[in-house]
């Protein structure tokens, strides 16, 4: 399972295999085309279904019944005849639907006549004062540790932030005996009247009934401190304590762990590295590709799928890798897309997935002072700049992330503004009186994750290549 | 900080940190093992020398980099652990010729 692509080209390649890229997977061999599906992880299911296949916690009700959800899938797609490599890392796309992928330590490119990007989503930075402290991680981290090996944090822990993720990964470290001693709620309270407007499509959600069930199960078992407007990870070279405030109280908490989380953003590296547009979204506050109603982006040929298409979760990424599978099979074989269920079936599966997300996004929007940081607070985490850095920067002359580049060196780290691609936007934007889409984002290229320059050269080179480059 | 909920019933086995014998199971990746470990694994940052642990563990952050087999700057997020691995914790910048 883990080779190099067996041939050149394929009909379609699938890249990220979690639920939108199993999906579109499974959909395009259903249709008869020869599938490519590549994944950077050990095994198949993305961060939802993580280690579906090999999760030692085999205890069903521990993980829930939307973590299982995901066997079918996985099971449906490895025998479905698509060729799947996992540990597969994309480091390439290009408008001539080229591939550069890094297996093992060896490069090599494949074709597409269709590539479907499945890459999913990642956390949103939580850039607070102390957030590069060894102990403090993301709720994802510690969700992916419990997930793939079992592991609940046994020393002072405190959650902190807001969302769906934080409750439900608090309840499964209390199921699998792990330790939680406070969790610290960042949702503003005026959110809870913003969303009130979209409160109707949320209760008759599948979300609704789960999302109190667990917040119930928790409050039961762990100090809840609502109305969190300020939070600082303290220690030296460790983390030792929590500070937060929440109205008139201000305290300080022991904590060997913190646990971080302010919901997911579309992971965008592969895709602007491939020169799909991207609009800033104001209600999920980041970058999202701009698509068609099949997941089409600006680039002929490529299609987003998935939480990387804007967050709509799991149920939503499912329909969407079926619907950007079942265009590509209209476009390449438009006989073979009558084995398919019909758009117009994928369409109203779509909507109702996407019921009550309006709500979960204004409830949840995360406040402006847990996004866009001050003074010493780190931003770039990488390059190590702060708050402060950017600032001064902006008031000598830099104008946008790119400019900011050759002042601070943000973004210009391993994580490639992954991690301070949404702050740095944010805090420009801020500091000059313009709107994201004005400051606009890191312009990002291949390799989009580093590879080294012997895997590089080491590729098979064409006479042709080697004429464009050698003189004489 | 971790530690292994009950029962986990994968196969042991052994990696070396710094030298010294590790437990690990198969299906750890190297940054799960060294997190469950109980030693102090921190590595320190190229730029100040900050020390720093895994942040995100689903490779973006970068924060896990570790050398592996001889081979550094490795997301030991994305590396299965494998019997007789060698992981060296990273301090500072790279040397030249490694």
């Amino acid at each position: 399972m883990n080779a190099i692509p067996r041939r050149d080209s394929y009909d379609v390649a699938v890249i990220g295999a979690g639920p939108a890229g199993l999906a579109a997977a499974a959909t395009a061999v259903e249709a008869g085309l020869s599938t490519l599906l590549l994944d950077e992880n050990a095994g198949p299911g993305g961060q939802v279904w993580r280690a579906i296949a090999s999760t030692p916690v085999t205890k069903r009700d521990h993980l829930g019944a939307d973590y299982w959800a995901g066997a079918d899938l996985v099971e449906a797609v490895r025998s479905s005849g698509a060729e799947i490599i996992q540990r597969a890392t994309v480091w390439s796309l290009d408008r001539n639907l080229e591939v550069g992928i890094s297996v093992g330590g060896v490069s090599a490119f494949v074709r597409a006549r269709r590539v479907i990007l499945a890459t999913g989503a990642l956390e949103r930075p939580f850039p607070i004062p102390g957030w590069t402290l060894p102990g403090v991680m993301t709720a994802g981290a510690a969700q992916t540790l419990l997930k793939s090996s079992g592991l609940v944090p046994d020393r002072r822990t405190v959650l902190a932030g807001q969302g769906p993720l934080l409750w439900l990964l608090a309840a499964q470290i209390l199921r699998l005996g792990g330790r939680i001693d406070r969790i610290l709620d960042t949702t503003e309270r005026s959110n809870y009247l913003a969303a009130l407007p979209h409160a109707f499509a949320f209760v008759t959600s599948p979300y609704f009934a789960k999302g109190l069930a667990m917040m119930r199960e928790m409050r039961a078992k762990v100090p809840v401190v609502t109305g969190v407007t300020e939070l600082v990870a303290g220690g030296d070279g460790q983390l030792a304590t929590v500070t937060y405030a929440a109205g008139r109280r201000r305290e300080t908490i022991p904590a060997e762990l913190l646990l971080l989380h302010q919901g997911v953003v579309p992971n965008v590296n592969l895709a602007m590295a491939a020169g799909i547009e991207h609009r800033w979204d104001d209600r999920q506050l980041c970058w999202s590709p701009v698509l068609d109603h099949d997941g089409n982006t600006s680039v002929a040929g490529i299609a987003i799928a998935g939480d990387g298409a804007g967050i709509g979760g799991a149920a939503a990424a499912i329909v969407r890798g079926r619907i950007a599978a079942r265009a590509a099979v209209e476009a390449l074989a438009p006989a073979a897309a009558t084995k398919l269920a019909p758009m117009a079936t994928f369409r109203a599966s779509l909507a109702r997935a996407e019921r009550g997300r309006a709500f979960l996004d204004t409830l949840f929007r995360p406040a402006p002072r847990f996004r866009i940081p001050s003074g010493e607070t780190i931003v770039c985490r990488c390059e190590e700049v702060t708050a402060r850095d950017i600032l001064d920067a902006v008031a000598i002359g830099a104008t946008g992330p790119n400019q900011l580049k050759a002042y601070r060196r943000t973004g210009m780290g391993p994580c490639q503004g992954r991690l301070c691609g949404l702050t740095v936007t944010e805090l420009m934007a801020q500091a000059r009186g313009k709107t994201p889409q004005e400051i606009g984002y890191y312009r990002l290229r291949a390799p989009v994750k580093p590879i080294t320059l012997a895997e590089l050269a080491s590729m098979p080179k064409t006479e042709a290549d080697v004429s464009a480059v050698v003189r004489g | 900080m971790f530690k292994r909920s009950d029962p986990d019933s994968r196969q042991s086995l052994h990696i070396f940190v710094d030298g010294a014998a590790v437990e690990a199971r198969e299906g750890d990746t190297v940054s799960a093992a060294l997190l469950a470990c109980g030693r102090d694994v921190r590595r320190s940052t190229a730029v100040s020398g900050a020390p720093r642990l895994p942040y995100c563990m689903m490779g973006v952050c970068f924060d896990c980099l570790v050398t592996i087999d001889g081979v550094g700057n490795r997301q030991g997020c994305l590396v299965p652990v494998a019997e007789g691995m060698q992981i060296e914790i990273q301090k500072g910048k790279r040397e030249i010729g490694r």
